[in-house]
């Protein structure tokens, strides 16, 4: 059992509030940087905001900062903090501040519902069902185990540094709008949104979001760039366009 | 006066699990307005850590299967005490619903020929539950997220409901508050679904996520609902054990139905010592025949590591006690030993079980594909709740309808892996369908202002003591730590009893509560008010605990250690009386339908 020294980011929401916090709690094996701060909620600061649900890595609630770098709090072992250092929790810098940990994430459900649903081509079988490969879903179901933590929207530069939530859905949407465009059964075409209200071209490639993500989806090359290739082929290609005027 | 704001619907759902959102959707296809409320975020809820799969007698792996067969199998892994309707019902049903989903855009793993790939689990004959690896519940809950944000629900995320609101016994909506501000919010409706999921909380130990207090079950007690089977709580054979802040965490039963086995400290595979009589014909005898089950042949009978929840649990208790366990007070569940029988053993491990490679590697620091996982039971899962309309979903107020882990019935003493996803489907929908039906011809009487007012002021409470009464978190945590030691997986009447006078003991604690700071995401304040709905499920389940004098599934007392053929005749139904008191009886269960019968009979 050793004591560890948190600075967390305490803040009652409004802007310009806010201010590190030291707090001491003992470490035991094994303990995640969730635990710890439980562990301050139930000793010192039982206001102490935070967001989480199922401590297993599943839920995507727990998202913060811890020494700077966008984690799942509920899957950051103590054990691999450098130690005698103290560890600096903070919420996510892309999102407005509800209160100390807790950001207010809206913004990614309002920019999810924008994007156009799934819609499946009439069913393969009689009794209304598919017929998929294995093969050809793999690439999808990588893109579906997104645990909407939005740890990627928070280190996009675009959403970060330049705040551009509405002009850019952002890493994780275009995993989502990937997961669908790449959907076997999929037939609807997004490719003219992810230019325009999506602003697809706002991404350059600096493969941050692909780091972070804890699910180790391959954001960038397995979704964003063939997303673009899609967008290139349909609107900037010569040839292409030729062939479609003439279809 | 504390102020609060009204909003209306035709339907109030409580919850956005599988359960919730199932419902919502239904009700507002059915073209009612739908207001869905949940204490996490979207898609946040416990269903997301589901992880084994959905069971379905699709009958793509084995065309044997049968809705006749998935009945039979779900009435005897509830040892007889399910209502048969629910059974038969959510049987007929979960095919549809499996498939409706892929119409919504999810993604199951696939057989050869392309169709939904189903696999073993236990108590199910034949491979049953569509999957997508050990994630299945993300997959369900995204489904139904994505599905449902375009069907014009209105959704209230944070939101915690802590009364229902009612009128000479009939429901006229709920009172909550929001998160973010701590503001009331009363939601006044002509139909509300309680889709609040379990309560795994309560105890020390446990698999669930935050959010299972077992909240909306004693919402629906006090709104004078019936409650029934409280006894029976599920506790899955395999959590993790170590290091001590993981323990509980889940460890699909996926695992053995990839061919996982479980063994003691002198290496043996204890479960063949003990394989109860009603499943000596579809248990394997050696351990060569288990292993061919498990890679799919069709004649080779199952492992016992796959009989029921509640009997593999026991048996790793026994070995625990008996000082045949591991170093840290669990069993070994080896997976990696396939590699005697495949030559890509690790590499397959890590693509049928992604979750749990991960899940050991980041948070015990243990490569699964190579050495032994150490395990124990953990409460998982509450096979009894409100009582509710087989059909209808309605429970015993007019109005008011409960959905998924909250209600009871469908799993009896025990329930099946895969048959609560399936539960949340069939049965989701179909309290969506008859509660919009309710509303179109129901209207609401409002709600009293006084009702309203005592709430709210109730609720308010614990920031008069501030600084001087007891602390919320400590006051959780011994609740959790005498229900895991007194009222946990082995029982018997001296100690329920002394749960008992610790749990009245408890509630003048409850009432000392006191917290700090302000109303804002305050998660000390919300505790708080969690603390009296936890303290009456717990005394719910001690209640029936004491009262069923029998063992059966879920429940094992050890000062009763048969089944008794009385109580199996028998559920256990709470009600809260005129004077606030909790009343117990023994309802007779309703003679099963002759057919039904006879599938039993011939499924033996
Ligand atoms: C680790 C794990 C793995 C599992 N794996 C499987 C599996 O493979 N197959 C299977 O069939 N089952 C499995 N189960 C069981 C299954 O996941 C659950 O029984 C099921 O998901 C419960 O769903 P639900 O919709 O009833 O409730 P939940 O998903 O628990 O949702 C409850 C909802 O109610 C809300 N809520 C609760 N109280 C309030 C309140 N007072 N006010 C407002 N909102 C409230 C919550 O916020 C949440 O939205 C597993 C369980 C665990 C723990
Ligand atoms: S690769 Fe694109 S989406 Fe990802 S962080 Fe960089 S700019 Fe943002
Ligand atoms: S893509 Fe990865 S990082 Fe982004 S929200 Fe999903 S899981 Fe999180
Ligand atoms: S609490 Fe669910 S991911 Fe951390």
């Amino acid at each position: 059992m050793t004591k560890v020294t948190f600075k967390i980011w305490r803040s009652n929401g409004s802007p310009g509030d806010g201010k590190f916090q030291d707090y001491e709690t003992d470490i035991t094996e094994g303990m995640v940087v969730l635990d710890a701060v439980h562990q301050i909620q139930a000793e010192s600061a039982s206001d102490l905001a935070v967001r989480w649900n199922c401590k297993a890595g599943k839920c995507g609630s727990c998202s913060a900062e811890i020494n700077g770098r966008p984690r799942l709090m509920c899957m950051t072992r103590m054990g691999d903090m450098p130690e005698g250092k103290p560890v600096m929790i903070q919420p996510m810098k892309s999102f407005p501040v509800i209160r100390d940990l807790v950001t207010d994430v809206s913004v990614n459900f309002r920019t999810k519902k924008k994007i156009k649903k799934f819609k499946p081509r009439p069913p393969d079988a009689p009794d209304g069902t598919w017929r998929m490969a294995q093969s050809d879903i793999d690439r999808v179901q990588e893109f579906r185990k997104c645990i909407e933590c939005f740890l990627c929207q928070d280190v996009c530069h675009v959403l970060r540094e330049h705040n551009l939530h509405e002009e850019f859905v952002g890493p994780r949407h275009l995993v989502y709008t990937a997961a669908l465009e790449m959907h076997p059964l999929d037939v609807e075409d997004r490719r003219g949104d992810l230019k325009d209200e999506g602003g697809i071209g706002f991404c350059n490639i600096t493969k941050c979001c692909t780091t972070v993500c804890p699910e180790n989806i391959t954001i960038t090359d397995n979704a964003i760039i063939p997303l673009k290739e899609r967008v290139v082929d349909k609107y900037y290609d010569p040839i292409m366009r030729f062939f479609r005027i003439f279809k | 006066m504390e102020g609060y704001t009204t909003v209306k619907h035709d339907v109030l759902v409580i919850g956005s699990g599988g359960a919730g959102l199932r419902a919502a959707i239904e009700a507002s296809a059915l073209g009612v307005s739908v207001g869905m409320v949940c204490r996490s975020l979207l898609g946040k809820a416990h269903t997301v850590m589901a992880e084994g799969g959905v069971a379905a007698a699709l009958a793509n792996v084995d065309d044997r299967d049968s809705w006749k067969v998935h009945f039979a199998d779900t009435m005897r892994g509830g040892q007889y005490l399910n209502n048969w309707r629910m059974a038969e019902i959510h049987a007929k049903e979960s095919p549809d619903r499996v498939k409706e989903l892929e119409a919504w855009g999810a993604v199951f793993d696939r057989t050869d020929d392309g169709r939904i790939l189903q696999r073993n689990f236990g108590g199910h004959r034949y491979p049953r539950l569509a999957h997508v690896g050990d994630r299945t519940g993300l997959e369900m809950i995204r489904t139904l997220q994505d599905h449902g944000i375009h069907q014009g629900i209105e959704i209230y995320q944070e939101f915690t409901i802590i009364r229902l609101l009612t009128y000479s016994g009939k429901i006229t909506g709920a009172i909550g508050y929001d998160r973010e501000k701590g503001l009331f919010k009363v939601f006044e409706s002509k139909a509300v679904i309680i889709a609040t999921g379990g309560m795994g909380r309560i105890y020390k130990i446990s698999s669930n996520s935050w959010d299972c207090t077992g909240g909306g079950i004693s919402l629906a007690y006090h709104a004078g609902a019936e409650l029934i089977d409280m006894e029976f709580v599920q506790f899955h054979p395999t959590g993790m054990v170590w290091p001590p802040s993981v323990r509980g965490l889940l460890i699909t039963e996926g695992v053995r139905g990839e061919g996982g086995v479980l063994r003691n400290n002198k290496g043996r595979r204890f479960m063949f010592d003990d394989i109860p009589e009603n499943y000596k014909n579809q248990t394997s005898m050696d351990e060569e025949e288990g292993w061919r089950y498990t890679q799919g042949d069709k004649n080779a009978r199952r492992p016992p590591e796959l009989l029921t929840r509640d009997h593999v649990a026991r048996c790793i208790m026994r070995e625990i006690r008996e000082g045949r366990g591991s170093p840290h007070g669990g069993v070994f569940l080896d997976i990696a030993w396939i590699k005697e029988k495949i030559s890509n053993a690790p590499e397959h491990i890590r693509k049928k079980l992604p979750s749990m490679y991960h899940q050991f590697k980041e948070l015990a620091g243990v490569d699964i594909t190579k050495e032994p996982m150490e395990v124990g039971p953990t409460t998982h899962y509450i096979m009894g709740g409100v009582k509710v309309n087989a059909d209808t979903q309605m429970t015993s107020v007019s109005g008011l309808f409960a959905a998924g882990e909250c209600a009871a019935g469908l799993h009896g003493a025990n329930r099946l892996g895969g048959n609560s996803l399936s539960d949340l489907l069939v049965f989701g929908k179909r309290a969506g369908e008859f509660a919009a039906k309710y509303a179109k011809e129901n209207t609401i009487p409002s709600a009293s202002v006084d009702q309203i007012q005592r709430i709210i002021e109730e609720s308010l409470a614990p920031f008069n003591r501030s600084g001087s009464g007891q602390n919320a978190f400590q006051i959780q945590s011994q609740m959790q730590d005498f229900m895991q030691e007194l009222v946990g997986i082995v029982r018997n009447e001296k100690d329920l009893n002394a749960a008992l006078d610790k749990i009245e003991a408890l509630k003048k604690q409850v009432e000392q509560v006191s917290c700090d700071g302000n109303r804002g995401y305050n998660p000390g304040w919300h505790t708080a008010i969690e603390l009296p709905h936890m303290v009456t499920v717990a005394e719910a389940i001690t209640r029936a605990a004491i009262d069923r004098k029998e063992s059966r599934g879920g429940h094992f007392r050890e000062d009763f250690p048969d089944k008794s053929e009385e109580f199996g005749n028998v559920n256990i139904s709470i009600k809260k009386d005129a004077a606030g008191n909790m009343k117990m009886e023994r309802v007779q269960k309703e003679k099963m339908r002759e057919d039904l019968k006879q599938i039993i009979e011939e499924m033996k």
